[in-house]
């Protein structure tokens, strides 16, 4: 019998076929799909390094990384990073000793001493934190965190590090809470009974059994909140001031490299020298925040496989 | 003091601290809150929610930022749903446990740790330069996306392991390819997960005003973009700009915007978040 559309048996055929053909199609696509992180990721990093190769060439990256002045529109421009980069670390330093402190300390709260209701709502709560859009975390700061600055510290500004720093920190404090509770929560229950059948109490537990074996978790999310806050961009421009100048403290006012991305690149010619160099300072970002990240992710692969027994 | 009573009392001191500090955190969110609601609901009018700003913002409506806004998630939405859902599918049903997979897992955590700034920057040397979308809700929409995989493509990748695995078992002993088991078993009994997990993602890409600042938004528009390839107002950089570059803003009217923003991002989310739970009650393994 020959096989052809028209019979019966033939219709079933080409079915089978038709089916066969979408999945090829379909498994193509979804792999495609798979794959376009790396893609795009590796894009991200070509597309920085290629904008910024200008500035490589003419600067180059040496003298950009250790250069001590950032005066990208003058006749003799500058272009040195390193305001820009310790302004990033000096908010970020800031924004540390704020979210760390809070998140850890609320995390080993909620996850060991925290009745079922109060978690609950913790949750919820710590949900809308991070929901917040930075700009009006950054708005907040305007209106609330500056006259306090400037008048409790008596500046004559309240644009600083430190502005910019306790509203990142508390911006990542719901990073830093998350990542350090899902790292407690992964002990398991067995440890902590049998530390209590010893006599312990709940706090001795806690801290002699509890926080060591998730410490790994609650260090990645430690570093998980720092790369947040380095990244962090709308927040620290509307508070820090922008002055791109070496800092020496956390009442001055700094420059970020996130801010200095953010409120030059409008102005800029495009495709001109200081367009590239603010390419390049995004590479340095980007490569920051890379590290930061894989570290935090390594730590966190370790840790899971450790519980997973 | 004996040790017994030492432990007692250090087990009082560490839970007030601890305690403390979660108080600190609770009663922040809630001033958040309230100093928000406080500030902005004076603005908030019909006519504010609907007319175009005055007098460069001082005055008038945010209208056209809101529909900005919108325009932007909804076409993120539309390029990202698919992309992420497919990639997540991927993960979950058809990667096979190599090296290769592991890279990606790993590109993907760290696509989601990089920082919204670099994505305005990619964003601009990728869609509004090379790919000449200029400076428009496209170009602006497909830097979001990049933005918003990650969190789509988690969230699929977690509703979709969550699936027993005897459903597709079953499926394929019918004799159904694996595609239609996806698409038939796995896919719809997770969906509660994966659109409520991608609207969360979405949401939090209204508020973002980085990715935004140079591939998609303009300070003032009169009215809503015409095509894809026009520019737009969207509300968190109308807040940035006021605020940065407009002297003698309006407290009440940006205040106002951004309590639009903030109760239009928890609202959906809530919203979300609600109907997952309900789906929820009607899928029993």
């Amino acid at each position: 019998m020959a096989i052809s559309t028209d019979t019966k048996r033939g219709r079933a055929l080409g079915r089978t076929a038709s089916r066969r053909a979408t999945e090829v199609v379909v498994r193509a696509l979804v792999f495609a799909c798979g794959w376009l992180a790396i893609v795009i990721l590796a894009a991200i990093a070509v597309f920085l390094l290629t904008n910024g190769l200008r500035s490589i060439d003419e600067v180059g990256l040496g003298t950009m990384l250790t250069g001590t002045s950032w005066y990208p529109t003058s006749n003799n421009a500058q272009f040195g990073f390193l305001p820009l980069i310790l302004g990033s670390l000096f908010v970020t330093g800031v924004a540390l000793v704020v979210s760390v402190p809070v998140g850890v300390g609320a995390a080993v709260y909620l996850s060991e001493f925290a009745g079922r209701g109060f978690k609950e709502v913790a949750k919820s709560v710590v949900e809308f934190m991070a929901a917040v859009p930075s700009v009006v975390y950054g708005l907040i700061g305007v209106a609330v965190l500056i006259p306090w600055v400037r008048t409790t510290f008596q500046l004559d500004s309240g644009m600083t590090a430190l502005t910019g720093g306790i509203v990142l920190g508390v911006m990542s404090i719901p990073t830093v809470l998350s990542i350090s509770e899902d790292a407690l929560h992964a002990v398991p229950e067995s440890l902590r009974q049998a530390s209590l059948a010893l006599g312990n109490t709940r706090w001795q537990t806690t801290y002699k059994v509890v926080v060591p074996a998730a410490s790994s978790g609650i260090f990645a999310a430690v570093m998980l909140g720092l790369g947040r806050a380095i990244g962090e961009t709308m927040a620290v421009l509307m508070l820090t001031g922008n002055a791109a100048v070496m800092p020496t403290g956390v009442f001055e006012s700094v420059r970020t490299m996130t801010g200095t991305i953010a409120a030059e690149m409008g102005e800029v010619v495009r495709k001109g020298l200081h367009y590239s160099a603010l390419f390049s300072v995004g590479l340095v970002l980007f490569a920051m925040t890379f590290a930061i990240n894989l570290a935090a992710d390594l730590v966190l692969e370790r840790q899971r496989k450790r519980w997973r027994r | 003091m004996n040790r017994v009573q030492r432990a007692r009392f250090a087990e009082k001191v560490a839970k007030t601290v601890l305690g403390l500090m979660a108080v600190i955190v609770l009663v922040t969110a809630a001033a958040v809150f309230i100093y928000i609601l406080s500030k902005g609901y004076r603005a908030i009018s019909w006519e504010f929610l609907t007319t175009r700003p005055l007098k460069l913002g001082r005055e008038g409506g945010i209208g056209p930022a809101i529909g900005g806004t919108v325009w932007l998630v909804s076409l993120t939405a539309l390029f990202t749903l698919p992309i992420g859902i497919l990639a997540g599918v991927y993960l979950s049903e058809y990667a096979p446990r190599n090296l290769l997979t592991r890279s990606i897992r790993l590109a993907i955590t760290n696509m989601a740790g990089v920082p919204s700034i670099v994505y305005g920057l990619f964003g601009l040397a990728a869609f509004v330069m090379l790919a000449n979308f200029k400076v428009s809700v496209l170009s602006g929409a497909l830097t979001l996306t990049c933005m918003t995989l990650p969190v789509v493509i988690t969230v699929t990748e977690e509703a979709l392991r969550q699936v027993p695995q005897d459903l597709r078992h079953a499926s394929l002993a019918l004799g159904s390819t694996k595609w239609r088991t996806v698409r038939k078993v796995v896919l719809p009994a997770s969906m509660p997960g994966i659109v409520t997990g991608s609207i969360l993602g979405l949401a939090r890409a209204a508020g973002e005003t980085a990715p935004i600042l140079f591939t998609a938004a303009v300070f003032m528009s009169p009215q809503l973009p015409r095509s894809p390839l026009d520019r737009v107002m969207a509300l968190p950089y109308h807040i940035y700009a006021e605020v940065t570059s407009v002297p003698n803003w309006s407290e009440d009217l940006i205040w106002g915007t951004a309590l639009v923003l903030v109760a239009g991002i928890s609202i959906v989310s809530v919203a979300a978040g609600v109907w997952r739970s309900i789906q929820r009650r009607k899928i029993r393994w």
